[in-house]
């Protein structure tokens, strides 16, 4: 994984609540076998219409969306289905982190595990990003901070662990394999076997 | 130790390495349940990095997700039946599979199905367990006092290389549903309720317990009905504590203990539930009593009202484009809106109960003309069961389509899907925008509900349906 220490980007704001993985992702594009070249199924049925062309209006459609890479979105976004393929299709889209007052458990844990970073936010701070589109932040995972054009820097949620891996690019796997030896004395000695 | 919570209990018997303040929690997992869908890319890690699956004895997998509910006779045909890409998908965890050791009940297996119901079936989820699989209704195995939870597909592969599982403690929610329900009022309508009551979000970062009376005397299908839809109020897992009843339903399964296995396990299973003075994080109180059959009415599960009730105002832009979505008004009941699709089957409502409770609807009458109804058993052992009771029959004389197990048009990747603007009741978990299918509308509903709408050609209070 990548190493992320901080994003600056200007927002794209998408201020649906409730927005689950179904829309994130459409359940027709999961017969796949690999996690590449999901960005062209992000949001497509909100992004394209039944001819397949671009709805101008969507936000990420927008001109202005070019090369934003922080997603501001209504409340408890990612809901619904485990499926990993949403935070692949943001990132394949060139999505690096997510700005709301709630994001959904799975989705979150999914996130960080690739490096898309879950910025939560209190209700004023979103409020604003939700008036202001296209306004350049800076997500500073070290700082754990989002900081805002009028120099505001707001602090958001991040343990220490998701926080290190971001970081160093380091990939969770390693680390619990690490472990074998404690894994292996708790299957040998535990109460009972499954 | 103080007074301890079920949850606590489970997830205090399986912590390899404890929680610290720089690091979470190594959770041990007892039962890695697999898929087709969010496999494919743990196997492609796996295999990068020359990994063997720790424990292929404490992993089952099966094909539900983009598998046809046609007879496959043979794989050959697989193109023939769903989309090339969903059929290099089943091929590849076939594959997967073989390779890895993995036991897979596939198209040859009688033991085939929907992968929340054939754990239980099979009598491999059991109190105390920690269970996972690359699928958000895993809550479903919480009916039976395991730890279930969904989890993504770069878990998947943590789990298949370490059996274990990296995890903060989360929060607990005790839900508490006292009295006794209304006839025509299902263990779908009380988990509808609870979700409208605390809001799709409502159980983020928390674990749910649900106690009380309404939920002890719910049988094991009742209680995998509630669990299952825990997800749809943001609580990764739902637990409901082992009794005499899940003993019961336990007892003799082919993979559940056995001899003087099962005894040492039932006394283990009897310690588990909740210590008197065990606290919750936090506590919400339901008056089964009260409930009607519910119907959402929106584009997510939260979005519910008694069937007899109308659709409430919202204020948000939200609220406003989900009705728009619908085509529903706000005031306007949901009753009686004119129906295109009837769904029963889903991890959720596809048990034998539940195709019961259809059945005594469906009995001696007809599907409307114009109303398609699709009827999808959770597994191929629910499908054998529901066809040695004449279920079959009865479906099919009244017009409703009768199928192969699998997840079907609970999320359309198999071809099983609802056309654009079409409204479906469905006895599956989710009524998100183009869910059963793009431009698709979904009424979630209990299967009597289901059945009754299906007869009526729209939307219809079960009530006045049920006979004696």
């Amino acid at each position: 994984m990548e190493k992320i220490t901080a994003i600056t980007s200007r927002t794209v704001v998408l201020p649906s609540t409730d927005t689950d993985t179904d829309q994130i992702v459409p359940a027709r594009f999961l017969t796949t076998t690999t996690r590449k070249g999901l960005g062209k199924a992000l949001f497509a049925d909100w992004r394209f219409d039944r001819s397949g062309a671009p709805v101008a209006d969507f936000p990420l459609n927008r001109p202005s969306a070019q090369g934003c890479s922080v997603l501001v979105a209504g409340s408890n976004f990612g809901c619904g289905s485990s499926r990993e393929h949403a935070p692949w299709a943001l990132l394949d889209f060139g999505i690096r982190a997510v700005v709301s007052t709630e994001i959904a458990d799975i989705f979150r844990g999914n996130s960080l595990k690739n490096g898309l970073v879950p910025v939560i936010v209190d209700k004023a701070t979103h409020g604003w990003l939700l008036e202001n589109p296209g306004v350049e932040v800076t997500v500073d995972v070290s700082a754990r901070q989002l900081r805002l054009p009028d120099g505001r820097a707001v602090e958001f949620p991040l343990d220490s662990f998701s926080r290190y891996c971001l970081l160093n690019g380091v990939d969770q796997l390693g680390y619990l394999l690490s472990r074998s030896d404690a894994i292996a004395d708790f299957e040998r000695n535990r109460a009972w076997q499954p | 130790m103080g007074a301890q919570s079920l949850f606590e209990k489970v997830w205090n018997d399986h912590i390899v390495a404890a929680e610290t303040s720089e690091t979470p929690a190594v959770l041990y997992i007892d039962l890695h349940l697999t898929h087709e869908v969010t496999s494919p890319e743990a196997f492609n890690v796996l295999a990068a990095r020359g990994l063997a699956v720790r424990r292929p004895d404490l992993t089952l997998a099966t094909l539900d997700h983009s598998t046809p509910t046609v007879p496959v006779k043979t794989l050959k045909e697989l193109d023939l039946l769903v989309e090339s890409s969903a059929a290099t998908q089943i091929r590849v965890m076939i594959e997967n599979c073989a390779k890895l050791g993995i036991r897979l009940l596939g198209f040859d297996s009688d033991q085939r199905g929907i992968v929340h119901v054939i754990g239980p079936e099979l009598g491999i989820t059991q109190p105390g367990k920690t269970i996972v699989c690359g699928d958000s209704h895993t809550s479903t195995h919480g009916a039976f006092g395991a730890l279930a939870f969904g989890i993504g597909t770069t878990e998947v592969a943590h789990v298949l290389a370490s059996q274990c599982l990296l995890q903060r403690k989360p929060k607990t929610l005790a839900v508490n549903v006292q009295g006794r329900l209304q006839p025509g009022v299902t263990a779908k309508d009380v988990i509808l309720a609870i979700i409208g009551r605390i809001g799709v979000g409502g159980g983020t970062g928390h674990v749910i317990e649900y106690r009380g009376s309404a939920i002890s005397a719910l049988s094991m299908d009742e209680r995998m009905t509630v669990c299952n839809m825990s997800i749809e109020a943001g609580a990764r897992a739902g637990m409901i504590a082992p009794d005499d009843t899940t003993i019961q339903y336990l007892s003799g399964r082919p993979l559940a203990p056995q001899g003087r296995d099962w005894e040492s396990a039932v006394r283990r299973w009897r310690a588990l539930p909740c210590d008197a003075g065990a606290r919750f994080d936090r506590e919400v109180d339901v008056d089964a009593s009260v409930l009607a059959p519910m119907v959402t009415f929106g584009t997510n599960p939260g979005m519910v009202v008694p069937i007899d009730q109308p659709v409430p105002a919202g204020e948000t832009a939200s609220f406003a484009k989900s009705l728009a979505y619908m085509g529903v008004e706000a005031g306007k009941p949901m009753l009686g809106r004119p129906v295109d699709v009837v769904f029963i089957g889903s991890c959720t409502n596809s048990r034998l109960s539940d195709l019961r409770d259809a059945a005594q609807v469906f009995r001696g009458r007809k599907v409307s003309a114009g109303v398609r109804a699709l009827v999808v058993p959770g597994s191929q052992a629910i499908k054998k069961q529901a066809e040695a009771e004449g279920l079959d029959q009865v479906f099919m004389a009244a017009g409703a389509e009768w199928r192969e197990s699998g997840c079907s048009m609970c999320l359309g990747m198999n071809g099983d899907t609802v056309g654009r603007g079409q409204l479906c009741v469905s006895t599956s978990n989710r009524n998100f925008e183009g869910r059963q299918g793009v431009g698709a509308r979904t009424v979630l509903a209990s299967p009597l509900t289901a059945a009754a709408s299906a007869v009526a050609g729209r939307v219809a209070d079960p009530r006045q349906y049920l006979r004696g």
